[in-house]
């Protein structure tokens, strides 16, 4: 299959609850690491080193192949000041990029009503998973929600062909827009709409697909197979979003956290292997984050919530490397025992949305924040 | 009131104090009495049973104690929803499970996790404080936020910050150091009895107390300055004025109409100041009582008129579906499926998103979740084999139901006196009058008419609001 797909895609990876940025991209050389890490450093000999002061964690194996083939830019030292060090705010902030209120609007679903204003089509933005993250919540933006592409649609009961049609026209005429409903109904009806048109389009996508490339059993593996069949089936969706959970190792890290990346890894390498299968891996891009990293200073048996972390983009276009600097870890550097953010993430987004995506950044992530050179 | 007009706010009242009702119930509860109603709900009387768990084990084994298989805790839990005697009661299990949000995720224990809920039925309407004392020593919530890993020479702030950010107060009404603080003062406060769960099966575990891994030193909380324990700290966020505030919004987010996500409380004005604040009264002159609160709640008008005014949540649509189709009064083969319909619809019961709970009011929907909900409601009320179904079309043939109006009229009133706005009325209006008037002669057809019409109001967006 030759791709005819020219509009950038981007395939957002959130991983939820706070990753471990010091036992993710491990600085080797200080003793500073070893200090603050009795009883969860990883042994040098197991790390996967990427230079002389940098190394990935051992689960990371697929991550560090698409690293030396030059397709992974890590960002190093990414946050926002004054982190409030409670998930959902943090979260919040990361999807609203508003670190002062309470924002309304998510960066992914601006960025999505900007690339379909007119709402052509209600597959512009897909989530895969259950619910939908604040990041892609904008009042007005349709968004699809598909927990498991396979049994997608609406009224899907009723066997009866023509009775179902029947059903499913009353039920366009009572979600069609009207005037002077609640802010909440015309909420509910936009989504009901969107629904059974997105339901009706989206699933052609398994049926038109075929792969070599097996996915992994876990769930994030199985959300980017999904996300791969809708990219391959040519749907006109650019924004697409999942997530995997939960990185949040208070406790119990040394064995949680390399399978939490071993399944986000190998997850990973099968989507990039399906793209290139498909002759379809110049216009994707992945982006993945986190709310944000941990305490330097390990608790005995994992880390509490901290500040600055770090974020990966990954593909064919992206300029593989280290972006940044890494926080410094010495005592006198920190903030109540965190790493302290030296990049924005409202920069990395700004890079995504104005070097990838080519939309103008700034009334999306309310501001300018210095961007990265990140694509070829 | 006409007697129209009591059933359908007793439909109400049953709706948000409980998981809704059958006609025959809203008939007997309205014979009974609004004000007695209520106070059947906040005093639940020895002869009402929960969920029968001797019947569930019987037939379903894996749902009593479900150790490693979510699925089943979660259809355990369902099946109490369904059969309970005690809908207040349960439904008060269900409000602190989104307080208190635990997830099996990684307490990896689902016995522990319905113990949990559990507990919530115990404590559910009696004094908050207790309550606190009693989710601060609670095994899955000691593991789920760490406290088990909070020790006097390595201070573990989990649990410590969202007794402050989530459980009481909220958040910008404490430092940093007062988390810390709060932090100290329950260290000790661990499990007993954490016995890897391999190769034996899981061990129910047990709070337990150790004096030489507390802090026994003197913290400066909220201006306080004491060798403070954990009950000490409790105490002390009892005095806030931000905590009463705190749980009193909660309550009327959860029972009265939807609020902003909890976030935005700091930013946002309350819904209804004047009916906070006469929560805050009664729940602070009461010492904390639940059920003083609940009481005055449900009796006032301000609760009385805010019909539809909340979107259902996942647990409550599939609950209250299967309480009017008669499914699963029985712990009847299938069981397991319906634990997993909250999931589907973006509630996984025991296993919410994170420790601050489901996002709820619009939230709820989204493409994805509105589709679930539809389905599985639709799917269900249009199967006229089921008895709730089929008692639905008897009774309207007693009632000698004729015209397609009487007919669209009938089937509002057996999904919970719904009030649609004029034009969805139209709609089902005109439709059901291609059928012309209601033929009682050929009853197959006209039960598959109104199933039919059932499905079709429960596809309504005027159909996803309690």
């Amino acid at each position: 299959m030759t791709s005819t797909k020219k509009d950038p895609v981007i395939v957002v990876l959130q991983l939820t609850g706070g990753n471990d940025y010091f036992n993710t991209v491990i600085p080797y050389n200080e003793s500073l690491y070893y200090d603050n890490r009795p009883a969860l450093a990883i042994p040098q000999e197991e790390m996967l080193k990427i230079d002389s002061s940098l190394a990935f964690n051992p689960a990371m194996a697929p991550v560090k192949e698409l690293y030396d083939a030059g397709k992974v830019a890590v960002l190093h030292g990414i946050g926002y000041p004054d982190s409030p060090r409670s998930h959902f705010r943090s979260m919040d902030i990361w999807h609203t990029c508003e670190p002062d209120k309470v924002g309304t609007e998510g960066w992914a679903g601006r960025v999505t009503r900007e690339l379909d204003p007119n709402k052509e089509n209600v597959l512009t933005a897909i989530n895969f998973g259950h619910g939908l993250p604040r990041a892609l919540a904008v009042p007005g933006v349709p968004v699809a929600a598909i927990a498991d592409l396979g049994t997608y649609g609406l009224l899907t009961g009723i066997s009866d062909n023509s009775q179902r049609a029947k059903a499913l026209d009353i039920f366009s005429k009572m979600y069609s827009p009207t005037v002077g409903g609640s802010f909440v109904t015309d909420y509910l009806k936009n989504t009901g709409m969107d629904a059974m048109v997105g339901a009706d389009i989206v699933k052609v996508a398994p049926e038109k697909y075929s792969s070599t490339v097996e996915y992994p059993n876990s769930s994030i593996a199985q959300h980017l197979r999904d996300i791969a069949q809708v990219y391959f089936a040519d749907l006109g969706t650019r924004v697409f979003y999942t997530q995997h959970a939960s990185f949040d190792t208070h406790a119990g890290q040394g064995p949680a956290h390399p399978q939490l990346w071993k399944d986000v890894s190998e997850g990973i390498s099968a989507f990039f292997q399906d793209l290139e299968e498909h002759d379809a891996g110049d216009n994707v891009i992945m982006y993945l984050f986190s709310e944000f990293g941990r305490r330097v200073h390990d608790n005995g048996s994992g880390t509490d919530h901290g500040a600055a972390g770090v974020s990966f983009v990954i593909g064919n276009q992206v300029k593989g490397g280290m972006y940044g600097e890494y926080p410094s870890a010495k005592a006198e550097d920190l903030e109540q025992g965190d790493l302290v953010p030296n990049y924005d993430f409202r920069g990395a987004y700004s890079s995504i949305i104005e070097d990838w995506i080519g939309l103008d950044a700034n009334p999306i992530v309310n501001g300018n924040f210095e961007k990265m050179s990140l694509f070829k | 009131m006409s007697n129209r007009d009591e059933l359908a706010l007793m439909a109400h009242l049953m709706r948000r104090a409980g998981f809704g009702a059958t006609q025959e119930e809203l008939e007997q509860r309205v014979a009974k009495g609004y004000e007695a109603t209520v106070e059947e709900l906040v005093s639940p009387g020895e002869d009402q049973p929960s969920g029968n768990m001797a019947l569930l084990l019987r037939y379903h084994p894996g749902s009593l104690l479900p150790g490693g298989v979510p699925v089943m805790g979660q259809a355990n839990w369902m099946y109490n929803m369904v059969t309970t005697e005690r809908p207040l009661e349960e439904k008060m299990a269900l409000f602190w499970h989104h307080v208190f949000a635990t997830g099996n995720s990684k307490v990896d224990n689902c016995d522990q996790m319905l113990e949990q809920i559990d507990m919530f039925r115990q404590y559910g309407m009696g004094s908050y404080k207790d309550m606190l004392i009693e989710i601060s020593r609670n095994p899955a919530m000691i593991f789920w936020l760490d406290n088990n890993e909070n020790h006097r020479d390595a201070v573990n702030e989990n649990w410590g910050r969202e007794l402050l950010e989530l459980f009481s107060m909220g958040v910008s009404n404490y430092t940093e150091v007062d988390v810390r603080e709060a932090s100290r003062a329950f260290t000790g406060w661990t499990l007993g009895n954490k016995v890897p769960r391999l190769p034996y099966g899981r061990f129910s575990w047990s709070f337990e107390y150790r004096e030489e891994d507390h802090d026994n030193t003197d913290k400066t909380f909220l201006g306080y300055t004491g060798n403070f324990g954990g009950e000490d700290i409790i105490d002390i966020i009892l005095k806030e004025p931000a905590t009463s505030r705190f749980i009193c919004r909660h309550l009327y987010n959860f029972f009265v109409a939807d609020e902003p996500q909890v976030p935005a409380w700091t930013i946002e004005p309350a819904r209804d100041e004047e009916a906070l604040e006469a929560m805050i009264d009664v729940f602070e002159e009461s010492n904390y009582n639940m059920q003083a609160v609940l009481r005055f709640v449900l009796n006032s008008d301000f609760f009385k008129n805010a019909r539809f005014e909340k979107i259902k949540s996942p647990a409550e649509v599939v609950a209250g579906t299967l309480r009017m189709v008669g499914q699963f009064q029985f712990p009847e083969p299938g069981i397991k499926d319906i634990g997993n319909q909250p999931t589907y619809m973006g509630q996984a019961l025991m296993d919410p998103p994170s420790v601050e709970g489901w996002h709820t009011g619009s939230e709820w929907i989204n493409s994805g979740s509105l589709l679930a909900r539809i389905n599985f409601v639709a799917d269900r009320v249009a199967d006229t084999t089921l008895p709730g179904v089929k008692s639905i079309v008897d009774k309207m043939k007693g009632d000698g139901i004729s015209s397609s109006e009487q007919l669209l009229d009938a089937c509002l009133d057996n999904m919970g006196y719904l009030v649609l706005n004029d034009e969805t009325r139209d709609h089902l209006s005109q439709h059901a009058a291609l059928a012309g008037n209601v033929d009682w002669s050929d009853e197959s057809t006209t039960s598959e008419r109104i199933g039919e019409m059932l499905a079709l109001i429960s596809a309504t967006t005027e159909y996803q609001f309690a």
